[in-house]
C-alpha cells in the first residue's frame, strides 16, 4: 500500500537527515521526498510518499514523532487532499512535429518555459497519474533529461496541523 | 544584568553544575582541554576511564544506580567514536545519559582535519537528540535542553558535540529566548478512560499475568507496583532489564521469562487471559517466537513511548504514559481480588521445573548461592553471556535498583565499567560484578580506573576459557561444532588485576569458594577473583522450539 505522510518539522541543520535517516535505519522504504518552507517562519514541511502495510505506515509515523525537532507527522488521505507533482523535460523536437507536439502541451496543460533551437524545456504539473500520463506522451519524442519532484500534498478544508 | 563575560568551556561547566552534576566519567584529549581547563576550578569530579567506552558504560551504570542523568566526555574523532557502543547501550535500555565531545575548530569541521569525525552523523540512530554547538552562546540552553531530553518521557542519551573554537569563544550571557520544543511533548498522564478499562479488564481475568519491564526502574514505579500485586493477587513475571523492578522472593513473582525464561514464567505468558505488560517493549529475548506470543490473552500495554505500542507485539489496550502515575491510579481502582486456581497452576508448574544447575562443585550456580550468604543486598552488575543468564536466575534480588545489565544491545564488556560507575553512584551499597572470561577482557582495563579512583568493587569473572553462550549455540544449532569459541591457554586474572593495582584472587575448588568470596569482599578495594569453573555447564531453560512452550530445560 502507497501511503503519503506530512512532516511539520523545525528548519534545523540535520533535519534531513533525521528525518530520510529514520526511514532506512528502521527499513522504510522512502518513494518520493519533497521538503520546503512553510507559511510559519522556521518551519519546513516534508511531503514523503512510502509503501508498506497500515501497521508499517502507524510505526514511520509513531517514530518520526518521537524526533525531537518533528512538530506533527501524520497520513494524508488520499481522498481528501490535493497532491501535485512538478516536471520538467528537455526534448529535442524535430520541425515537422512542432505542431503535434504543442497540441500534446496544451493538452496536458504543459508550457514551454525555455526554447534553445531545437531543443524545449516543458513543464507540467498534476497529480502523479497526470504526469505520468504526459511522460507517456512525451515518450515519442526525443527527451534529452527529464525530472520529477517528489510529490507535495495538502489536506481540503481547515488546518488539521496548526490551531491558530 | 552586567553578567561577566565567559567562554563556552566555562558557561558548560557551570551550566552542568547548575544542574546538579557531581561526577563527569571521560578522558580527555586535545579538542577538550579548554572544558578540562575549567572542570579544574570545579566542584565537579571527573573520573579518569582508560578508555572512552569505559566511560560512558560508568556513567550508565551510574544512571542505573542512580535514578540520574549519567554525564560522560571524550575528545573528538576516536575518543567521539569510542562512545559509540555505549551510547548505542543505553539507547537501547532507555538509560538517561549525557554524552559531552569536543569537535575541531569550525572552520576546520568538513576538512577532515586531525582527529575529526562527524559524531553527530554517526550517533543520530543511537541517540534520542545529538547537538553540534554553533557558538558559545548556545552552550548554556543546550547543555539544559539535553538534560531534559535524557531524563524525560522515555530516557536515553544525548549527545553534545563542540567544537574546540566553540568552548574557547568568550560571550555575554543574555536571557536569550529560546523557542520551545514544539515536536517534544511525551505523554505522562494515562488517558482515564483506558485506565478503567484496564481496571475492568483486570477484574474480569480468571488467569492473569504482570509482565514487569526495565521501565519500572526507570519510573521509580517499584513500591507502587508491590502495592498493586498486594492487592490483586496478580502474578509477575519480569524481563531481564526488569529483574529489580520487584523483590524477586515476593511469592507472587515468578521469575525470568522469555528466551531463557522460568518454565513456569512462560507457562503463565501462554496460559494467562490478561497480561498487564508494564515499561517492556516486548524485545525479542522476552517474547521468544513472536507468532504464538501469548496467543490467548488481552495485553494492556503501559509505555511512555507511543511508538512502542503494538511495534512487536498487538496490544489490545494501550495506555500511554509514565508507569508511576498509571500503576498509582490502577492500584488505587483495582479491587482486591484473589486468584487462587491460577495460582496454584502457577506454584505446580513451578514446583515440577525447578532450577536444574548443579549447587555444588565450582559451577555458576553454585558460586552465586554462596555469595548470595555471604553478601545478600549488593548491587548485581553482569557482563553478557552465559553467567548473565545464570545470575538473573540464580541471584534473586529484592532491593530496588539492584540488577544492572546490558539486556538490549547485549553489550560484553558492559559490566565492569557499570559498576564502577554503579559504585560511584551509590558508594554505600556493595556493588558485584559478575563477569565471564570474554566479557571481563574487553573493558579489564577500567579495573586500573577503580584502582586510581579508589572505588572498590568486586568482580567475579566466570573462568570456563571459552565463550559460554557462543558455546551453548553451538552445541543447541550447529551439531556441537565449537568453531572459535575457545580461547585456549587463558589469562590470569588475578594477575591481571595484582598488575593493575587491584587484589587479585582465584579459585578452582569448591572448598575455596566461600573463604576467597569472604576475602575479596573484604579486600576494601577493587577485587577480581578468577573462578576457575570445574563445570562449564550451559545455562537452562533455554526456548529451542516455535513456542515459549518448546524449551529444554
Amino acid at each position: 500500500m502507497r501511503h503519503t505522510i506530512s512532516v511539520l518539522c523545525d528548519d534545523t541543520p540535520g533535519v534531513m537527515t533525521r528525518v530520510s535517516g529514520l526511514f532506512s535505519r528502521r527499513g522504510f522504504n522512502i518513494e518520493s521526498l519533497s521538503v520546503g518552507h512553510t507559511e510559519l517562519p522556521g518551519k519546513s514541511r516534508f511531503t514523503i510518499v512510502t509503501t508498506g502495510d497500515d501497521t508499517v505506515l502507524e510505526q514511520v509515523r509513531k517514530q518520526l514523532q518521537k524526533l525531537v525537532h518533528v512538530i506533527k507527522a501524520w497520513d494524508i488521505k488520499q481522498s481528501q487532499a490535493v497532491e501535485r507533482e512538478h516536471a520538467l523535460l528537455k526534448i529535442e523536437v524535430e520541425d515537422k512535429r512542432r505542431a503535434e507536439l504543442l497540441q500534446i502541451i496544451t493538452a496536458v496543460q504543459g508550457r514551454i518555459v525555455d526554447s534553445s533551437g531545437s531543443i524545449w524545456i516543458l513543464e507540467v504539473t498534476g497529480d502523479t497519474g497526470s504526469v505520468d500520463n504526459a511522460f507517456n506522451l512525451f515518450m515519442d519524442y526525443r527527451i534529452l533529461e527529464s525530472i520529477r519532484t517528489g510529490k507535495i500534498a495538502l489536506e481540503r478544508g481547515p488546518s488539521l496541523v496548526m490551531k491558530k | 544584568m552586567g553578567k561577566a563575560k565567559l567562554s563556552g568551556a566555562k558557561a558548560l561547566v557551570r551550566t552542568l553544575e547548575s544542574l546538579g552534576v557531581e561526577i563527569i566519567f571521560g578522558y580527555p584529549g586535545g579538542a577538550t582541554l579548554p572544558i578540562y581547563d575549567e572542570l579544574a576550578k570545579s566542584s565537579i569530579r571527573h573520573v579518569l576511564a582508560r578508555h572512552e567506552q569505559g566511560a560512558a558504560h560508568m556513567a550508565d551504570g551510574y544512571a542505573r544506580a542512580t535514578g540520574k542523568t549519567g554525564v560522560c566526555m571524550a575528545t573528538s574523532g576516536p575518543g567521539a567514536t569510542n562512545l559509540v557502543t555505549g551510547l548505542a547501550n543505553a539507547y537501547m535500555d532507555s538509560s538517561p545519559l549525557v554524552a559531552i565531545t569536543g569537535q575541531v575548530p569550525r572552520p576546520m569541521i568538513g576538512n577532515d582535519a586531525f582527529q575529526e569525525v562527524d559524531i553527530t552523523g554517526i550517533t543520530i540512530p543511537i541517540t534520542k537528540h545529538n547537538y553540534l554547538l554553533q557558538e558559545a552562546a548556545e552552550v548554556p540552553h543546550s547543555v539544559q535542553e539535553a538534560f531534559f531530553l535524557a531524563s524525560t518521557g522515555r530516557k536515553g542519551p544525548v549527545l553534545l558535540d563542540i567544537p574546540r573554537d566553540v568552548q574557547m569563544e568568550i560571550f555575554a550571557p543574555h536571557q536569550a529566548k529560546y523557542p520551545p520544543l514544539e515536536g517534544y511533548r511525551p505523554t505522562v498522564e494515562g488517558h482515564p478512560g483506558q485506565i478503567k478499562r484496564a481496571v475492568s479488564l483486570l477484574k474480569s481475568a480468571e488467569k492473569p499475568v504482570i509482565i514487569a519491564g526495565g521501565g519500572i526502574s526507570l519510573a521509580a514505579a517499584r513500591e507502587i507496583l508491590v502495592r498493586l500485586v498486594d492487592k490483586t493477587e496478580v502474578p509477575v513475571v519480569y524481563t531481564l532489564m526488569g529483574k529489580a523492578s520487584i523483590p524477586n522472593s515476593h511469592p507472587l513473582c515468578f521469575g525470568l521469562m522469555g528466551y531463557h525464561g522460568r518454565v513456569e514464567a512462560n507457562h503463565a505468558i501462554s496460559h494467562a487471559d490478561v497480561i498487564l505488560a508494564l515499561g517492556t517493549r516486548f524485545g525479542d529475548r522476552s517474547t521468544g517466537p513472536i507468532s504464538t506470543f501469548a496467543k490467548q490473552a488481552k495485553i494492556i500495554h503501559v509505555d511512555i513511548d507511543p511508538a512502542e505500542i503494538s511495534k512487536n507485539v498487538p496490544s489490545y489496550l494501550p495506555i500511554v504514559g509514565d508507569a508511576a502515575q498509571i500503576l498509582e491510579q490502577l492500584a488505587a481502582l483495582a479491587p482486591a481480588a484473589k486468584h487462587g486456581p491460577w495460582l496454584e497452576e502457577l506454584r505446580q508448574v513451578a514446583g515440577q521445573h525447578p532450577l536444574r544447575g548443579k549447587a555444588t562443585g565450582v559451577s555458576i550456580p553454585n558460586i552465586l548461592r554462596i555469595l548470595r550468604d555471604l553478601e545478600d543486598d549488593p548491587i548485581i552488575v553482569t557482563d553478557v553471556g552465559r553467567h548473565q543468564i545464570f545470575t538473573a536466575h540464580y541471584f534473586p534480588v529484592d532491593s530496588g535498583r539492584s540488577f544492572i545489565t546490558s539486556g538490549g544491545l547485549g553489550t560484553m564488556g558492559f559490566g565492569t565499567p557499570a559498576a564502577i560507575g554503579a559504585k560511584v553512584g551509590q558508594p554505600d551499597r556493595v556493588v558485584i560484578d559478575i563477569s565471564g572470561d570474554g566479557s571481563f577482557m574487553m573493558t579489564c582495563q577500567e579495573v586500573a580506573s577503580a584502582v586510581t579512583e579508589e572505588i572498590p568493587v568486586v568482580i567475579l569473572v566466570m573462568n570456563d576459557y571459552c565463550l559460554g553462550m557462543i558455546k551453548q549455540l553451538q552445541d543447541a544449532f550447529y551439531g556441537k561444532r565449537h568453531e572459535s569459541c575457545r580461547f585456549g591457554r587463558n589469562v590470569d586474572f588475578a594477575r591481571l588485576a595484582e598488575s593493575m593495582g587491584a587484589a587479585g584472587f582465584r579459585l578452582s575448588d569448591e572448598a575455596e569458594i566461600a573463604p576467597v568470596l569472604k576475602k575479596a569482599l573484604a579486600a576494601g578495594r577493587t577485587a577480581v577473583v578468577d573462578c576457575v569453573l570445574d563445570d562449564p555447564a550451559n545455562v537452562y531453560p533455554m526456548v529451542t522450539g516455535s513456542s515459549l512452550l518448546e524449551y529444554v530445560e
